[in-house]
């Protein structure tokens, strides 16, 4: 066999595979010599080594074949050849999911692992545990224990290692060699005391006084293995961050001294550690950095990346603490790993002056077609970053991105640098016809559904409001005959904004609208009826509200509210008012919900925070028929942070009623609580109603109780009202180890911080991306007017933020940012009021002595205005 | 790139792979049984890092969200593959172990025709360095006297001798060859 072997090997040149044209049959047959007496070491050997290459190339085998070569190969352990067994047990680790019956070959293992030759036992100990399961396990712990305290170093890190693997499978088995492992760790072996360290953090990481007493042990000791430094180091820094100690504890103090380690490996560790941890001074910070500036001139690349990917990071958060080294990282940009060079740059992008800039984005232009997308994606956020310091750098950066947008890419790459540039056109107006043109070019030529259709959704919003709206269109049109339907559609709702806010622009529209009434898709069809029946009234507040301003409801939500209409048959017509709200998202180019119900834009609509405490709160069956959730406030703490127990709210309103969730979690190991109950006392004419109990509380189980309370209905401006707030449970105390709770308690209260009901909690935020359209619709019925004197507010940024957390309305239009160095400022609100009442709040604000307020309220119900301005006063 | 600090495990290597200069996979092991768990990923990752890497002896990359380490060696490519917030140097102590055990046991000829040619000890060496995304050993000298594999001491082994003799043999019959045609070629002079 192997002559032939070797013939077919020289035909083809020394160059060649001997792997390379294997048959799987053909190495099975082979395997048939292993029953051959007496065995062949050379020949099994090389068969053996088959196998597990053609496992290795993704063979497949089947569990017949396999548990055939399987048996045969058992054999082999009659031979007493050392690189043969040892494939053997490699051979037995690969076939260990593919064979059956892998446990027969136990006995030959545990021969093996407490036999004689040392050569054996280490890697016999892994095969075995490998094939052994947790029934097995127990037939082979005694061997376990003695083979983790063993003399040799191999055989002891194998059964530690072996023993780490099996505590995801048998962690109760594995617990009980806690001390074996603890004598192991004492080792003179490094690798031995570095496999112990990690097998006694995982069997005891949920232990916090444990793994405090295992780090004090280690770090007064001293270790010698660097691994195991590392290891101790990432314990460390885990165990500060988890209980938020100060950065004089003695925990920090070890991380810091083995910046002086004499490895290289531990050192940076220890950096990475320090310049990872939330909340760090720059003084802190300085040795970190100081030893990560010396390896940015280390001859080892490894090194240098190491370095240098710290230091963006810390650039991030404290560019100032990174300027040291700039001239270092200068270096770098040169260097030949091109991975390294542009962490370089970026890293400098953040902490470099203004000057710098366009040197920097010269020399990034002449290597970003080197790197891979993952790192073009950190050159286009280092990018991003930088326009928001230096605005008036806007026209180079416009230039470099579209220059990026223009070359090759993954869609990760392109969506980040469209996002960068919308984000340019948002903070500096006057970017904005740079941009959209960038833009426009760019969907000329798209393969990215989703990125088109932002971008569409984009001009829609802001392309009617640039002096020449007409030069848009035409690149909104080509998308209507050239692209797939969600662009087509797409393409569609952004004409009809251009229609609906440009009178000059209104027929032409309507034409182009009449052709896309003749599409093959249909809901590009409907779009384009609909939008031509609604231009065609040429009413301000129509457009308003069917063009401009999409619904605010939450998608999922209406999904579910269409759904119960449709199971109920009815004569009433289906009420918008019903549908839950949408929270608004954060950021404001974020909503891409379409104009028209259900968009058809690829994208899932994941449910949100509020769509899931709805469905929690609805399956309660005292607060079913409270209709849907209004709004869900943000958790609110009601107790220290270190205390016994720690209780958070959750203000959730409905039409008549609000309910308070408080998420209790007993901190004390000690104790169970049961019927958990949180009382409130109202100041105003609210009533308490209902009180859900927390069956059960036992320790560090969050569990939830609410309180169910009804809004006074005689008094609609009674909106703010303050709750004295106590916990009332049966404690029942219990054993700290096994949890079992004595048979009787007793009851006992705990009084917890007040909560406020203010008039935020009975607005949601709802974003009216065209704020003037939006204000039309509302009309003037029921406007009022104020002036106000804010005293006590010094500028203008306090002033806007202070209006928008107390009303907890939608900032619009991008009005929540202040222009720099300006004395007035117009701040335009957008919410819906509990019960449906869309209401739109206008603060003009001018900076004199304080701040000098008049505050414009429209609503579609008249309390709510008065509702407003009673509490803004 | 990364958020979260890392939680302290041994589990430090994803992966570790061997490619020829095609970017053929000649050994590979992944450790990590939710990265790359289906062969068709496996194999194109190896490609997409190869393609990324064999150009420029660079020691390091990041790919697809994963720190990767290698080293080349005439027509051999060599990787450690660990996550994004690994410390890359226990990475780079893994590359030089295996680097340095196979050197040594392959007594210097680290190419693609020598390693292959002792398959199982590449088997043996790699699983002494790593034992299931763990650092087993990182000390070439003791992955080796654990392995205690000798690349064939006989320069003239089974395979060698054939390989000559047959070498001999192509020569002699194209001396013949061309003593033929000079015979040939003087008679028709």
């Amino acid at each position: 066999m192997i002559k032939k072997f070797d013939k077919k090997d020289e035909e083809s040149g020394s160059g060649s595979n001997p792997f390379q044209n294997l048959e799987k049959s053909a190495v099975l047959q082979e395997a048939r010599i292993f029953n051959e007496t007496p065995i062949n070491p050379r020949r099994c050997l090389h068969i053996l080594t088959k196998i597990i290459y053609l496992l290795n190339q993704g063979e497949h085998f089947g569990t017949t074949e396999a548990t055939e070569a399987f048996f045969a190969m058992t054999r082999l352990f009659q031979s007493n050849d050392q690189t043969l067994r040892r494939m053997c047990y490699l051979t037995i680790k690969e076939m260990a999911n593919i064979s059956e019956d892998v446990i027969i070959v136990t006995s030959s293992l545990t021969k093996d692992m407490t036999g004689k030759e040392d050569v054996y036992r280490g890697p016999a100990i892994r095969a075995l545990c490998r094939i052994t399961d947790t029934t097995m396990l127990q037939a082979i712990e005694r061997y376990m224990k003695q083979a983790i305290v063993d003399k040799v170093p191999s055989v002891s890190s194998s059964a530690l290692v072996s023993s780490l693997h099996m505590v995801k499978m048998s962690y109760d088995v594995v617990k009980r060699w806690v001390n074996e492992a603890q004598e192991a760790a004492s080792s003179d072996n490094i690798m031995v005391q570095y496999h112990a360290l990690g097998l006694l953090y995982h069997l005891r990481k949920n232990d916090r006084l444990a793994v405090t007493k295992m780090l004090n042990k280690f770090t007064k000791s001293g270790l010698k293995s660097p691994f195991a430094y590392c290891m101790l180091i990432r314990i460390a820094s885990k165990l500060l961050d988890e209980t938020e100690g100060g950065h004089d504890s003695p925990l920090f103090d070890f991380i810091e001294s083995c910046l002086r380690n004499k490895n290289e490996m531990v050192v940076y560790e220890a950096a990475s550690a320090i310049v990872h941890m939330p909340n760090c001074t720059a003084r802190e910070l300085a040795p970190a950095v100081s030893v990560l500036q010396l390896f940015c001139s280390s001859p080892k690349a490894a090194l240098r990346y190491a370095a240098v990917r710290t230091l963006n990071k810390v650039a991030m958060k404290h560019p100032s603490a990174v300027t040291a080294c700039n001239l270092d990282l200068e270096n770098l940009i040169t260097d030949s790993n091109r991975s390294i060079a542009t962490l370089a740059i970026t890293t400098l992008l953040k902490t470099g002056s203004e000057s710098s800039v366009d040197r920097l984005m010269k020399q990034i232009s002449s290597f970003v077609s080197e790197i891979s997308d993952e790192f073009k994606v950190v050159v286009v956020q280092a990018i991003s970053a930088l326009c928001q310091k230096y605005p008036r750098k806007h026209s180079v950066m416009m230039n470099f991105l579209s220059n990026m947008l223009r070359d090759d890419g993954g869609f990760e790459y392109k969506r980040a640098i469209v996002d960068c540039i919308i984000s340019i056109i948002e903070e500096n107006p006057e970017s904005k016809e740079t941009g959209l043109a960038h833009l426009c070019e760019f969907i000329e030529d798209c393969e990215h559904t989703v990125l088109a259709t932002k971008i569409l959704h984009l001009l829609g919003k802001e392309g009617p409001r640039t002096p020449q709206p007409s030069k848009y269109i035409r690149f909104i049109f080509n998308r209507v005959v050239l692209e797939s339907e969600a662009v087509r559609a797409a393409a569609v709702s952004a004409l009809a904004k251009f229609g609906a806010q440009n009178d000059d622009l209104l027929p032409s529209v309507l034409v182009l609208m009449q052709r896309c009434m003749m599409d093959s898709d249909d809901e590009v069809r409907d779009r384009a009826t609909f939008y031509m029946n609604v231009l065609q009234q040429k009413q301000k507040a129509l457009n308003a509200a069917y063009i401009f301003n999409g619904l605010s409801v939450s998608i999922p939500g209406l999904e579910k509210s269409l759904h119960q209409y449709t199971l109920e048959p009815t004569e009433k017509p289906f009420d918008m008012k019903t549908v839950p709200l949408a929270t608004t998202p954060i950021t404001e180019q974020k909503t891409e919900i379409a104009p028209v119900t259900t968009s058809k834009l690829p994208e899932k609509l994941a449910p949100s925070r509020q769509d899931i405490y709805q469905e929690q709160l609805a399956s309660i069956p005292e607060f079913q028929g409270l209709g849907p959730l209004f709004k869900s406030s943000e958790p609110l703490q009601l107790t220290e942070a270190e205390t016994e127990y720690v209780v958070r709210c959750i203000k959730h309103t409905f039409a008549r009623h609000m309910v308070f969730q408080f998420d209790c979690t007993n901190t004390l190991n000690d104790q169970l609580l049961q019927k958990v109950v949180v009382q409130m006392e109202p100041s105003e004419s609210y009533e308490v109603i209902h009180y859900v109990p927390a069956p059960n509380l036992p320790y560090s189980q969050p569990s939830s109780c609410y309180t169910l309370v009804r809004l006074p209905d005689d008094d609609p401006t009674a909106v703010s009202c303050t709750f004295s707030c106590t916990m009332k449970y049966l404690v029942r105390d219990c054993d700290p180890n096994t949890g079992e709770p004595d048979d009787d308690g007793y009851d006992d209260e705990y009084v917890l911080e007040d909560v406020e009901v203010t008039v935020s909690d009975h607005i949601q935020k709802v974003l009216k991306p065209n704020f003037g359209a939006a204000w039309e619709e509302v009309g003037d019925e029921f406007e009022k007017e104020e002036t106000f004197a804010l005293a006590s507010v010094r500028t203008l940024d306090e002033a806007v933020g202070n209006i928008i957390s107390f009303l907890g309305m939608q900032p619009c239009e991008r009005s929540d940012k202040v222009p720099e160095n300006k004395n007035s400022h117009v701040l335009v609100l957008a919410g819906v009021f509990r019960g449906g009442h869309d209401t739109l709040v206008r603060a003009r604000l001018a900076l004199a002595d304080g701040v000098t307020m008049q505050v414009t309220v429209r609503s579609s119900e008249e309390t709510v205005v008065d509702v407003i301005l009673a509490s803004v006063g | 790139m990364d958020s979260a600090s890392l939680e302290p495990s041994l589990y430090t290597v994803k992966a570790v792979f061997i490619l020829d200069n095609d970017g053929n996979r000649l050994m590979s092991k992944y450790y990590d049984p939710e990265l790359y768990s289906s062969m068709k990923e496996q194999k194109n990752f190896e490609q997409n890092v190869f393609n990324k890497t064999h150009k420029a002896d660079n020691e390091i990359a990041f790919l697809e969200g994963m720190t990767v380490v290698y080293k080349s060696s005439i027509d051999l490519f060599f990787y450690v593959v660990g996550s994004a917030q690994e410390n890359e140097l226990m990475l780079v102590s893994v590359l030089n172990c295996l680097f340095e055990s196979l050197s040594q046991m392959l007594r210097k000829n680290v190419e693609r025709r020598c390693l292959l040619d002792n398959m199982e000890g590449v088997f043996l060496v790699v699983d002494e360095i790593i034992d299931g995304g763990v650092i087993l050993e990182s000390d070439p000298q003791q992955v080796l006297q654990k392995v205690s594999y000798r690349a064939d001491e006989n320069p003239l082994s089974e395979q060698t001798v054939a390989q000559h003799i047959t070498e001999k043999l192509a020569l002699t019959s194209n001396v013949l060859q061309s003593a033929k045609d000079q015979i040939k070629w003087s008679i028709l002079k």
